[in-house]
């Protein structure tokens, strides 16, 4: 494959999420939207890639990628899916706006051997200043919106998600964290807009 | 006015232009067709017709399949015609099922009334027709005789099965009878069997015309159909395949005349259309054929667990599934049905729910949206094919 094309302008949570998966496996993106991440995947690891998305005007943008998609929320559509029938689940960029999220994330932990999870982090630096010095609701790169028209219904940090994985029997592979404009390696809770993270059951 | 031109443009320059059908004749006795019921039909002749060219490697054949009404006319014009096929939006160059690069095939059903085999045809032993001598048929059994054909023509494995409401059901009847015969299947605004609803509502048609003194018993060839029982059927049928939004639409409360009659004869433009659409259909169609096609659609059920594909079994087809918000004949949790099947199988399968008012009159009506589907999904079955 063309190098140049490899790397070209892939969104930086795209790029990390498609190197932490292996040639060949069968991945289930969740709120796919228009099929973006998958498509580079099929692209660059030749993946079998299969999507569920809620959007009738993404879907038409997945099948026009040769991507096969499922028109239909989340939660339901998941619930199709046989025991341990894909390898890899992702989870980028949702589990902020889904209620249930604990039965969701255990649901995905059913249908993939692996799961991987992408959220913004509630924790970050110009968060914290924007609630604790100027007592507002924060508004940042990976949190855009007004705490009146936010979707999220949940305002995790990295370490409520590291917490929360321990209490439910879940083992973290490994974890990546993302600033504004680069990868952070020191204390990401304070410095990283968003965490993506490769979970599986502990057995 | 630009419509016209529209049609006239395509009927020219954007094919199929002029179109014939052709049959084919097969099972002569002793080879009869077994059937679904235990009983046997010979000879059986299909009316089909195709569009395009099949290619050197013959892999670039799709089956069209009717609904109840249909016929293997699905595109392109009869001469002297001035409506062309049931889904020609849909076939043709650059189209959906597009005919620079795909073999289109589309066979009248058996039980049929247009050309294939069916109870107003002539019985070999009696030299009248059948009438209600002619066996009671499945879904299952169209499908063989489909099959029958599609070998004549040397065909070993088949593109796509597409089609909508019965022909989504004869989509499914394929992947489960013919699995290694399809690369891919396309069922639209149909489901995996059909509900009490949906037969009462096929109950209450033949009911219409078994109720009219002119049906005789099935026995009414040569004395004329029984226009009134089966022209109430259809007006039935109709009202199902719109939704309350697309009456709205088209109808409102408009009066066809308008003050209202004070009296029973029809005052609104509904009235009128469904009348319209009553008598249309008498000319065109054998009441017979309605009972036994309706009753073919009342067993279709391929719900269990082991009917559309087997625990063990391994099948390559890629699976488009088209649902339509509106439709309430065959809504779609009906095809997510499907979808869950094809999903516990771990199949390929797209699905799409298209926002259309229409009710189940959307899979003739909705076709961009189908289009883009469609033609994006065969490319890829049709690449991921010649790689195997």
């Amino acid at each position: 494959m063309n190098p140049e094309v490899k790397h070209n302008k892939i969104r930086p949570d795209h790029r990390i999420i498609t190197d932490m998966i292996p040639e060949r496996s069968i991945v289930l993106d969740l709120g796919c939207g228009n099929g973006d991440l998958l498509y580079n995947l099929v692209k660059e690891k030749k993946i079998k890639a299969e999507g569920i998305e809620l959007e009738e005007g993404a879907i038409y943008k997945c099948v026009e990628k040769g991507l096969s998609v499922y028109h239909r929320d989340i939660e339901n559509g998941l619930k199709d899916y046989p025991d341990n029938s894909v390898d890899y689940v992702i989870l980028n960029q949702i589990i902020q706006e889904i209620q249930d999220m604990e039965f969701l994330i255990e649901e995905t932990l059913r249908v993939g051997k692996k799961v991987i999870i992408g959220f913004p982090n509630f924790a970050y630096i110009k968060a914290r200043f924007d609630l604790f010095f100027r007592g507002v609701a924060p508004v940042t790169s990976s949190l855009p919106y007004q705490w009146y028209n936010s979707p999220n219904v949940h305002f995790g940090s990295l370490k409520d998600f590291k917490d929360f994985c321990r209490k439910k029997g879940m083992r973290i592979l490994s974890s990546y964290f993302l600033g504004e404009k680069r990868v952070v390696k020191i204390m990401p809770n304070l410095f990283a807009v968003n965490g993506i993270f490769l979970l599986e059951r502990r057995s | 006015m630009q419509l016209e031109a529209k049609e006239k443009n395509i009927s020219s320059s954007n094919g199929p232009g002029e179109v014939k059908t052709r049959r084919y004749t097969f099972a002569e006795p002793p080879n009869q067709v077994k059937l679904g019921s235990g009983k046997v039909l010979g000879p059986i002749a299909i009316a089909y017709e195709t569009y395009g060219n099949l290619n050197k490697k013959k892999d670039n054949a799709i089956l069209i399949l009717h609904a109840l009404s249909g016929d293997s006319h699905a595109a392109g014009w009869h001469k002297g015609d001035d409506k062309p096929g049931w889904w020609h939006s849909m076939i043709g160059p650059g189209k959906a099922f597009d005919t620079d690069r795909h073999y289109i095939i589309c066979s009248n059903v058996l039980g049929g009334c247009m050309g294939t085999t069916g109870p107003s045809s002539k019985d070999p032993h009696t030299g009248k027709p059948y009438a209600l001598d002619f066996p009671i048929i499945t879904i299952g059994d169209m499908v063989d005789v489909q099959k029958l054909l599609i070998d004549s023509l040397g065909i070993k494995k088949l593109l796509s099965v597409a089609g909508g409401s019965m022909g989504g059901m004869q989509v499914l009847q394929w992947a489960a009878s013919y699995p290694e015969k399809i690369l891919s299947a396309i069922p639209i605004a149909t489901g995996l069997k059909h509900s009490p609803q949906q037969i009462a509502f096929n109950e209450v048609g033949r009911q219409a015309i078994m109720a009219d003194p002119g049906w005789n018993n099935g026995d009414y060839y040569g004395a004329g159909q029984p226009e009134r029982g089966l022209a109430l059927a259809r007006m039935i049928g109709h009202i199902t395949y719109m939704s309350d939004e697309s009456m709205e639409a088209k109808f409102s409360r408009r009066l066809k005349n308008g003050n209202y009659n004070f009296s029973f004869n029809p005052d609104f433009e509904v009235e009128g259309y469904l009348h319209y659409k009553g008598d249309g259909f008498v000319k065109r169609f054998d009441a017979n054929s309605y009972l036994y096609i309706t009753k073919a659609i009342d067993y279709f059920d391929l719900s269990g667990d082991e009917d559309l594909i087997p625990s063990g079994k391994r099948i390559d087809a890629k699976f488009l599934v088209i649902s339509f918000k509106s439709d309430w004949l065959y809504p779609p949790y009906q095809s997510r049905e499907i979808v869950k099947l094809l999903k516990k199988r771990q199949i390929d399968t797209t699905y799409c729910e298209i926002d259309s008012s229409y009710g189940h009159d959307a899979f003739l009506i909705e076709i961009e949206e189908q289009e883009h589907l469609v033609k994006h999904f065969l490319r890829k079955v049709y690449e991921s094919g010649s790689e195997a």
